[in-house]
């Protein structure tokens, strides 16, 4: 005893550096993917002269426009919410909310416009702040840093209007505060990131608005109003609440029209639009279009005819206009078009008025526009020379054109003005279709890497017995080390920095070839050792063995690489697995394993010795493995009802259960979606709880068993409560709203510290195992009787159905051994029960998902409880199904110790992560990240980034985290199954069911099954990583990469490093019970006797 | 067709659950000889290229008769006609003329029960592969008859055959369906031809989330032309196939 002990930290080492291989790729791919546009760091001023220079003063004209503005930005104000229908009689919350827009176009024609004012994705709040302000595109990259914005360092408005002396007062959104740190000259910021909150930025902001804007402090006031987009994400537009917070800004905006003196222009705009759900982020047009308005006291306008629909205006044309109407420099990097309808069409000289026409502003603005390219074009190399030359050639054409015209002393013609136009359209499409520009060698790099960490995964797994304790990656660590360190120096010396992308990749890559070659090496060692034919079998046997599952699989990585197939996921994902699992009972019958044959049918072939077992066992494990199909069948279809929709998918609604129950509108619809809830809660308990009890895990005294039994049920109850607490409407109890606002805030927490505390008493000790002496007249003193019995008496069958008393074979010899004076008759029967000892490396875990899958559904809403139910059952079955072919395999084929989880059920169960990812209401795109999440037990909001954060993407991941922590359950299940058919089988007369222990017996085999079932898992989800990836890099220029592939490849590594860690987690959970298990049999065998 | 077949029915004395009959085709004589074996292929190349012309047949012939006749237009008319053509030959060649299978007893209630249980039994298998269909992601009530047309052609592709080649035997059923189950070259060419139209029908639903927008992605037209396809496909591929694999393909006698 002792002496065989399996190596544990090799183990995880080599699993950690197999994670790290696939996240070096990742980070190399995602790199070279993703990149920023170059920010030009060069602002323009008053003294430049734009080359083609004629006059010095080309920025800041004698005479502006306007003095002051008043800029009011309500967040995600659609341009919907601006439309006014007076036909329209019976309005939805959203509309007509706003008729002071429609008073003043309709009254004063020439002092007040309406556009749509169009967004560029991303449309979220800070890029679109970063956009209007520089008048720049933003990139896909920025997306990440909403949460962490850091100061703009381009060029831009608020910056100009300070050179130029304006005073900037700004009140609203702390987001700005964050961008444009010290650029205000008065600055009153309110907290932005709780969403839940509709009035504490508004109220904020009209405590100040009014006052200022009658004192004199101030000569541009930018006043950003976040409660409508907070209404939306929390109500969505069709609530009473979106119209009480519209009818709200109407008086805002008719307030500060009143008080709006003769040289202040106003601008109410919107930051981007919002779908039917609330949401923004993506591309829609609902997204996208915003309200624009104008109003200046003083007419401005030229008439127009009717206008029906509000002209489109793109977002980055207003940083030009206000610059000029407020005589400051256009920023250096804006490449947007003035607003034509601010400007006369002539230059009317001799009159009054000195301000630029038409013309004039479009050739100043053609003119930064030309000098902004011209010094991107120096210092970057990323738009295309083709359309650089045009866009070159278009402009000495203009020039020619205009100088022409100004010698001559023409009046403006309309042409010019047209192609002055059509010229910084062009040079916008430009710049939009180049900034999302890559860098090629890297993205290889990654792809080169992710590629060979697969193969060398597939070559791990396929040869996992030769991954032994002494065929550790240290030797490859080092050598990776090494040429990382050298590539460094090397960079170093020729380049002067280092980039340690490169260093990592090349790391990781000379240790991967380093780790293939040795392991070739072993094999051709190997095959001269104990086994000569082995190892030249298994790299033949692969593909055969592999073919229907690697179907599957390659299918799956192939859907990845068409949009179609990405946008309808769910769907593809529970399809393949269902074929899969219909595959498994008819791949067994196809070998004869489903159903015993008749003795005819047997000794026919001669070949075979006859079946050691009665067929009743076979059609045992038949019916039952059937009946699990069904459940896996019934719960993969149940779960299609949970999906949320992607913006894409025309005719889909989303699930009813997404909704939190706040948002129910109907109270009896609201109470039953609870009662089913709290049900589906209980269940998820009540399973647990019925597994462990089964197999005698809860007999025992320990940390582990008490968690199952106080602190998991505890958090549920607490859960409940959360939820009844959180749905009732703020209306029904205003006496107690300080009461529901402790219960918000305590509930969920004391429910995460429970778990938090069932996870660590876990971890402390993982070891389920209650050990009872079985003699009755044990000397030693009186040892309690487990708590749990049978409820039909205490028959034998009974007993074993309910306690499973394990009793270990050898410990039971070593304790003989030890203890002969102990118990004299020892050797009639055994000396020691063990209940729970079969079990005792799956109880851990399957506590440890218990625990996490309650932690992970309070961050959900409600409704999903009963998906995270379905995906309990579904998993359950599919442990099942798996335990039960590889039982009949194994009865029936020829019987071998090999613990080699086989590739169909690790894929069935990755496919189900995909799956139930999008059965408890994800997707992989943007909009549809559960940010509320965030505010489980922080309804007030965070400090910082971190917390919040990590709650959303264990929100988003839970599927994945659930099923990686259930992992190496595929391992144990067969073998916790095995003494149901061994009873059947065998009788009482065989030895005792060994269950788990048959793994402690092996060690040298146990630690290559988990590397074998590591390395498969790794595969397939590297597989698919690789697939996105690959789906990216080919279509970078496709019309769906930024709203289809770059968002899958996002989620998709992201899913893939949270599994990873998780599995990790899982595997040295393993450990951990393994080293327990070692030191309970040191405790119990006293060191003499070994 | 020589007289070498015979079925032999046992009744053996199982549990509940297993009260179906346990059918067993045997052949009589192991069957030695190249010109018997080049017989029993011509003999089913001759079969498979009757079903498979009874299928043009039904896309032509309604073409002719009915109105505004088209394969997307009135899928329907055209899934109801192929199956019943299909239906038809079948039902002619293997259970009339007695290709590939003699019924043991002759007697007129042993064929009215044998005929009633077939009829029960394919209904069944339809409602089944209509539950399978749904599971698979068919929407649940509308267009419910276009999945069961679905249902009913996989059925009459399937089932019928083996309702026709093996009677209404769940056991033999499964028992065909494993490596060492086939008894005869009927038993392999039913199951190249039941599994290729069933994964003709599974490929079939690959199409439909594509966004190319054309007549044919509509539920359930991909999935119907896929399991015809694969029935055709199957009905060509299992002579040449059993042709070649003539070496391997040794059928146990009893």
């Amino acid at each position: 005893m002792g002496t065989a002990r399996m190596k544990r930290l090799p183990v995880l080492a080599l699993l950690l550096w197999v994670c790290a291989m696939f996240y070096v790729g990742i980070y190399l791919f995602v790199g070279g993917f993703l990149l920023v546009r170059l920010e030009v760091n060069k602002s323009s001023s008053c003294s430049d002269s734009l080359p083609p220079g004629t006059g010095t003063q080309d920025f800041c004209p004698v005479e502006p426009r306007f003095r002051r503005a008043v800029v009011l930005i309500i967040d995600a104000l659609k341009i919907d919410f601006a439309r006014f229908d007076s036909h329209n009689i019976s309005p939805r919350p959203f509309e007509n909310k706003l008729p002071v827009l429609e008073e003043m176009k309709s009254s004063h024609p020439a002092h007040s416009r309406l556009f749509a004012f169009r967004a560029d994705p991303p449309t979220t709040t800070m890029q679109r702040i970063k956009g209007f302000t520089t008048g720049s595109l933003p990139t896909f990259v920025d997306v990440g840093n909403n949460f962490a914005s850091s100061a703009i360092l381009e060029d831009n408005l608020v910056h100009q209007l300070g050179e130029a002396g304006k005073r900037v007062v700004f009140m609203g959104d702390d987001t700005w505060e964050s961008l444009f740190p010290k650029k205000f000259h008065r600055s009153l910021p309110f907290p932005s990131f709780n969403v839940k909150d509709l009035h504490t930025v508004d109220d904020g902001i009209l405590k100040h608005l009014y006052s200022t804007m009658e004192g004199s402090e101030w000569d541009v006031l930018i006043a950003h109003f976040l409660g409508v987009d907070h209404c939306g994400h929390r109500f969505g537009p069709n609530h009473p609440a979106m119209a009480d917070k519209l009818t709200q800004m109407d008086r805002v905006i008719r307030s500060v029209i009143e008080r709006l003196q003769n040289d202040t222009l106003l601008v109410v705009m919107g930051d981007h639009g919002m779908t039917d759900s609330g949401d923004h982020g993506g591309e829609s047009l609902k997204e996208t279009d915003a309200a624009l308005f104008f109003y200046s006291p003083t007419p401005t306008f030229p008439p127009t005819l009717s206008q029906a629909e509000p002209e489109v205006v793109p977002q980055t044309d207003l940083v030009p206009t206000l610059a000029l109407l407020l005589g400051v420099p256009i920023p250096y990097s804006s490449i947007g078009q003035v607003i034509l309808p601010f400007f006369p069409e002539e230059s009317q000289a001799s009159g009054v008025q000195t301000y630029l026409s038409q013309l004039e502003a479009l050739w100043i603005n053609a003119k930064q526009v030309n000098r902004f390219l011209e010094t991107y074009s120096h210092i970057a190399k990323d738009i295309p020379p083709e359309s650089l030359s045009m866009l070159r050639e278009q402009f000495s054409f203009l020039l020619a054109e205009y100088s022409g015209m100004v010698k001559e002393g023409q009046a403006a013609s309309p042409t010019l003005v047209t192609a002055l136009q059509s010229y910084l359209t062009a040079v916008r499409n430009v710049c939009r279709a180049t900034w999302a520009k890559f860098n090629p060698l890297k993205m290889t790099a990654g792809i080169l890497i992710l590629t060979t960490s697969c193969l060398l995964c597939l070559a791990m797994s396929e040869m996992s017995e030769m991954v032994r304790d002494s065929f550790m990656p240290w030797a490859s660590l080092v050598v990776g080390a090494f040429v990382g360190g050298t590539v460094a120096a090397g960079q170093q010396g020729s380049l002067g920095y280092v980039d340690i992308a490169w260093c990592l990749g090349a790391a990781i890559f000379f240790s991967q070839l380093l780790f293939i070659w040795r392991l070739c090496c072993a094999k051709d060692n190997g095959g001269g050792g104990a086994r000569d034919s082995g190892p030249r079998q298994t790299g033949w046997r692969i593909l055969p063995t592999l073919s229907i599952p690697l179907l599957v699989l390659a299918l799956r990585c192939t859907s990845l690489l068409s949009d179609s197939y990405v946008i309808a996921e769910g769907r593809v994902a529970t399809f393949l697995l269902l074929s899969l699992s219909f595959y498994i009972p008819l791949h067994l019958n196809w070998d004869g394993l489903l159903l015993p044959f008749s003795p005819e049918s047997q000794k026919a072939p001669g070949l075979l010795p006859p079946p050691p077992l009665p067929s009743s066992v076979i059609r045992r494990e038949s019916l039952i493995l059937l009946a699990c199909l069904g459940v896996l069948v019934a719960s993969l279809y149940l779960s299609l009802f949970f999906h949320n929709c992607r913006e894409e998918q025309g005719t889909c609604d989303p699930s009813p259960f997404l909704l939190p129950l706040a948002r129910v509108q109907d109270s009896r619809l609201r109470n039953l979606h609870y009662v089913l809830s709290v049900v589906a809660l209980a269940a998820w308990n009540y399973l647990l709880y019925w597994w462990l009890r089964h197999y005698g895990n809860l007999n025992s005294p320990g940390p582990a068993a008490f968690t199952a039994r106080w602190p998991l049920p505890l958090a549920s109850i607490c859960a409940g409560l959360y939820w009844a607490v959180s749905s009732t409407p703020e209306e029904t109890f205003r006496g107690l709203a300080e009461l529901i606002a402790l219960a918000l805030v305590a509930l969920p927490r004391i429910a995460f510290a429970f778990l938090g505390l069932g996870t660590t008493l876990l971890w402390l000790s993982p070891l389920t195992v209650f050990l009872k002496p079985r003699q009755v007249a044990c000397p030693q003193g009186p040892t309690p009787l487990p708590r749990y019995r049978a409820s039909t008496g205490v028959s034998p069958e009974a007993e074993l159905r309910h306690l499973i008393p394990q009793l270990y074979q050898r410990m039971r010899r070593s304790l003989e051994d030890g203890e002969p004076s102990g118990s004299p008759e020892g050797h009639s029967g055994p000396a020691m029960e063990a209940y729970g000892l079969g079990t005792v490396y799956s109880a851990p875990l399957v506590l440890l998902t218990g625990l996490l899958g309650l932690g992970l559904l309070l961050l959900h809403s409600e409704g999903m409880a009963l998906a995270f139910l379905l995906l309990l059952l579904e998993a359950a079955a599919l442990l099942h199904l798996h335990a039960s072919s590889v039982t009949l395999e194994s009865l029936q084929g020829p019987q071998k110790e090999v613990f080699s989880v086989p590739w169909v059920s690790v894929l069935l169960w990755d496919l189900a992560a995909t799956q139930f990812f999008h059965a408890t209401g994800h997707l992989p795109t943007f909009p549809s990240i559960q940010w509320d999440a965030a505010f489980v037990g922080f309804p007030k909001g965070h400090v910082g980034t971190l917390l919040p954060g990590s709650l959303v993407t264990l929100n988003t991941f839970s599927s994945h985290i659930l099923f990686a922590v259930g992992c190496p359950l595929l391992l144990f299940w067969p073998l916790v199954c095995e003494v149901r058919a061994l009873r059947q089988g065998h009788g009482a007369s065989k030895e005792d069911a060994v269950m788990e222990m048959r793994l402690r017996e092996r060690p040298q085999k146990f630690s290559s099954a988990l590397v074998q079932l590591a390395a498969r898992c790794f595969f397939i989800k590297g597989a698919q990583v690789l697939a996105s990836v690959l789906a990216a890099a080919i279509l970078r220029r496709h019309l769906m990469v930024w709203k289809v592939f770059a968002p899958k490849l996002m989620f998709e590594a992201s899913g893939f490093v949270v599994a990873s860690v998780f599995t990790l987690i899982a595997f040295t959970l393993v450990m951990r019970v393994d080293f327990a298990v070692s030191g309970m049999f040191k405790k119990l065998i006293p060191e003499h006797s070994r | 067709m020589k007289e070498t077949t015979t079925v032999s029915c046992i009744t053996a004395d199982y549990p509940w659950y297993q009260s179906f009959l346990i059918h067993f085709i045997t052949w009589k004589e192991t069957i030695q000889s190249r010109a018997m074996w080049d017989h029993e292929i011509k003999g089913m190349a001759s079969v498979h290229a009757a079903i498979a012309s009874s299928i043009f047949m039904a896309t032509l012939v309604p073409a002719v008769i009915v109105e505004k006749f088209s394969v997307y237009g009135t899928h329907l008319v055209w899934v109801y006609s192929v199956a019943a053509s299909v239906a038809v030959v079948n039902i002619a060649m293997f259970w009339l003329l007695g290709v590939g299978l003699v019924a043991k007893r002759n007697t007129l209630s042993y064929k009215v029960s044998r005929a009633i249980r077939s009829s029960l039994y394919f209904t069944l298998s339809c409602f089944f592969y209509h539950i399978i269909v749904i599971l698979y992601g068919a929407p649940l009530l509308e267009s419910a008859l276009e999945t069961f047309s679905l249902a009913v052609l996989l059925s009459t592709f399937t089932t019928l055959r083996c309702l026709c080649l093996l009677g209404p035997s769940v056991q033999a059923w499964i028992r065909v369906f494993s490596r060492d189950g086939a008894m005869s070259v009927w038993d392999t060419s039913l199951q190249i031809t039941t599994a290729c139209s069933v994964i003709g029908a599974w490929l079939g639903a690959f199409p439909i989330p594509l966004d190319w927008d054309r007549p044919w992605q509509v539920w359930p037209i991909s999935c119907t032309m896929g399991a015809t396809f694969g029935f055709l496909s199957g009905l060509v591929i299992a002579p040449f196939w059993i042709h070649w694999h003539r070496k391997q393909l040794t059928y146990k006698s009893k």
